[in-house]
């Protein structure tokens, strides 16, 4: 007793109202999650800013346009959609240095972190893994060792970063490895070098345009 | 129909996928998310929990709607389902749990080809009452959030010392660091399934004899 | 240049899809009984990455940005089209193939590697070439992987191992010894 085989139109009808039903839902859960997904991660970003440049209260965020740095004009308080930095000012509006991201191949995988540049002083004063999926125990160190954090409190970015056996550093310009993850903390050495080779040279200190309230530009509607 | 059968017979559906046809050791389903989140309990439960919700939302929708979906197109309205329910738990997840969304990354949007999922609207949920589907998909999701939270217990205590994230052991603990890598997921999986063989060969033997 | 082959190199052996990110384990443990086979439905595979690779650039560039709720759904009816496609050719082409591989054709659409793919190639902001050469690598690296296990499945077949460890079991632990053995390749690039 085989009942009637439906009609191709509707087949087509039914695809086309569940994926019509599919996509209103679709759009008010994406509508009400949208907010807190965007402040969670700026929240984590803004964190890790305040972690590599430190003495900073407030951050505005910079992009580069025509080779000179301008204040970010998407939303404030969300992740910039494109390359930007982040310039970090104290409590009497002086400017600390330059949050700058940078990655590049480590170990296992490729190795996300975020450092504080001082211009001025030409130094590295701090330096945070983003994300990094090098081995546990081992390679991972570099996010909790504090002797490598030592490294990047004043590490001087000329004639470049260099990357020394634990226990050799002898000039500002050196960093000091972990034994048993040589090649991880190489990977963030490089990272750190070729990243402030191409940054240096746009990050002036007078460069940063001091935005109103310090954060990002004008809200733009988007 | 009397309630009693009715009730027991929920009652097998939601067990049967505890033990007897669990879903990870015994029909070895639902393979990628099991090994790749279960580096730790804690991500082992999420995926899990995440998994609950798509598969018991599925199949409650997927039963309601059995009488009315083609049947040409079933298998399309159940991936626009499951789908849905996916993205879904995905932006929640990300909105109210950013560091848990953040380690199971692009793996919970996976949860829409574990074949366990489509699987059982296509062998239960298009057939049978919603009552019943429920109970399936309970007992399916409980049997895959056992297994993953075993996996993932297993592999953190050797692999890292701790379980949720407390440490278990003392400074002097030299955590198995292969049981929180890849391998060490095959591994544990392997072992788990011939214990998962050997626990259903004696108490077969117990029951024929 | 040079990230294009970190990328290639990551994706097939230093970072198999398979055998680290544990994409792709159904065809994995089910169809690898017959080299050949294997082989056969991994360039069926690599052909379904390309092409998905490609199809996914094209959503994240002109449709998605404007709602990119609908990316999971799109992602996966792109999918399911190209295997369908691919499954015509292969009947039409080689109808002993076709049978060959069974269930497992239209079970592509259901491989977390493909999905996996477009997902992780979104995540990462890869651009239509870095896209395709991480295809290309994510897919060889599958075939790779489907392979040397079919042929570890071929020899273990006559060697005594005992019942209740033959079968699914002894495949993942084949498989953790050969994730061990690939863990090798890590540190082929560290950049310096």
């Amino acid at each position: 007793m085989a009942a009637r085989e439906p009609g191709s139109l509707r087949l087509m009808a039914t695809l086309g109202f569940a994926g019509l039903v599919s996509g209103i839902v679709l759009v008010g859960v994406y509508l009400l999650t949208q907010p807190r997904i965007l402040r969670n991660q700026w929240e984590a970003l803004n964190a890790a800013i305040y972690r590599v440049l430190p003495g900073t209260t407030s951050v505005t965020t910079l992009v580069v346009r025509e080779g000179t740095l301008s204040p970010y004009e998407g939303a404030t308080g969300t992740v910039p959609t494109e390359q930007a930095v982040f310039a970090g000012y104290d409590e009497a509006g002086v400017l600390v240095g330059f949050a700058v991201p940078a990655d590049g191949p480590g170990f296992m995988d490729t190795i996300k972190l975020l450092y504080g540049f001082d211009p001025g002083r030409r130094v590295i004063v701090g330096m945070q893994v983003l994300d990094s999926r090098e081995t546990p125990g081992l390679g991972d160190k570099i996010i909790t060792d504090e002797r490598f954090q030592q490294n990047f409190r004043a590490l001087a970015i000329d004639p470049s970063i260099v990357a020394v056996k634990r226990g050799e550093k002898a000039h500002p310009n050196e960093v000091d490895c972990i034994t048993g993850a040589t090649i991880s903390s190489e990977a963030v050495v490089g990272i750190l070098d070729r990243s402030a080779r191409e940054w240096a040279p746009v990050l002036q200190p007078a460069g940063a345009a001091r935005g109103e309230e310090g954060h990002g530009g004008r809200t733009a509607a988007r | 129909m009397a309630a009693e059968p009715q009730r027991a017979k929920a009652l097998d559906e939601l067990v049967k996928g505890l033990w007897r046809e669990n879903p990870v050791f015994i029909a070895v389903l639902g393979l990628c998310p099991a090994l790749a989140v279960t580096n730790s309990l804690t991500n082992g439960l999420v995926m899990g929990l995440a998994t609950t919700f798509v598969l018991v939302g599925s199949s409650l929708l997927v039963s309601l709607l059995r009488k009315v979906i083609p049947r040409p197109v079933r298998i399309s309205v159940y991936i626009i389902i499951i789908a849905t329910f996916v993205t879904t738990v995905d932006f929640v997840l990300a909105a109210l749990m950013p560091v848990a969304h953040k380690q199971l990354g692009a793996f919970i949007s996976l949860i829409v080809v574990n074949c366990l999922i489509l699987g059982r609207q296509e062998a239960f949920s298009s057939r049978n009452s919603v009552g019943l589907a429920l109970a399936d998909a309970l007992g399916m999701s409980g049997g895959f959030t056992l297994a993953l939270a075993l996996i993932g217990a297993v592999r953190e205590v050797l692999g890292n010392g701790s379980l949720l994230g407390y440490p278990l052991f003392g400074e002097g603990f030299e955590p198995w660091v292969i049981m929180i890598l890849p391998p060490g997921g095959f591994l544990t999986v392997g072992v788990l399934l011939v214990l998962f063989a050997w626990g259903k060969a004696r108490l077969e033997r117990r029951w024929t004899s | 240049m040079d990230e294009l082959i970190f990328i290639f190199a990551s994706a097939s052996v230093i970072n198999n899809f398979t055998l680290t990110y544990f994409l792709g384990l159904c065809p994995f443990f089910g169809v690898t009984g017959r080299l050949d086979t294997a082989f056969r439905l991994g360039l069926a595979n690599i052909f379904v990455m390309l092409i998905t690779a490609l199809a996914s650039w094209v959503l994240n560039s002109f449709v998605l940005p404007y709602a990119p709720y609908l990316r999971l759904i799109t992602f996966i009816i792109v999918i399911a089209s190209t295997v369908q496609f691919v499954e015509m050719v292969i009947k039409k082409a080689s109808p002993a193939l076709f049978r060959a591989l069974g269930i497992f054709l239209p079970l592509i659409t259901t491989n977390c590697a493909i999905l996996g793919l477009a997902l992780f190639s979104t995540n990462r902001g890869y651009d239509l070439l870095e896209g395709l050469v991480y295809a290309l690598g994510a897919g060889l690296g599958l075939t790779l992987a489907l392979v040397i296990m079919a042929g570890l499945r071929e020899e273990t077949e006559l060697a005594g191992v005992p019942k209740l460890v033959r079968g699914v079991a002894m495949s993942f632990f084949i498989a953790g010894i050969l994730s061990m053995a690939f863990m090798g390749f890590a540190g082929l690039f560290h950049g310096s």
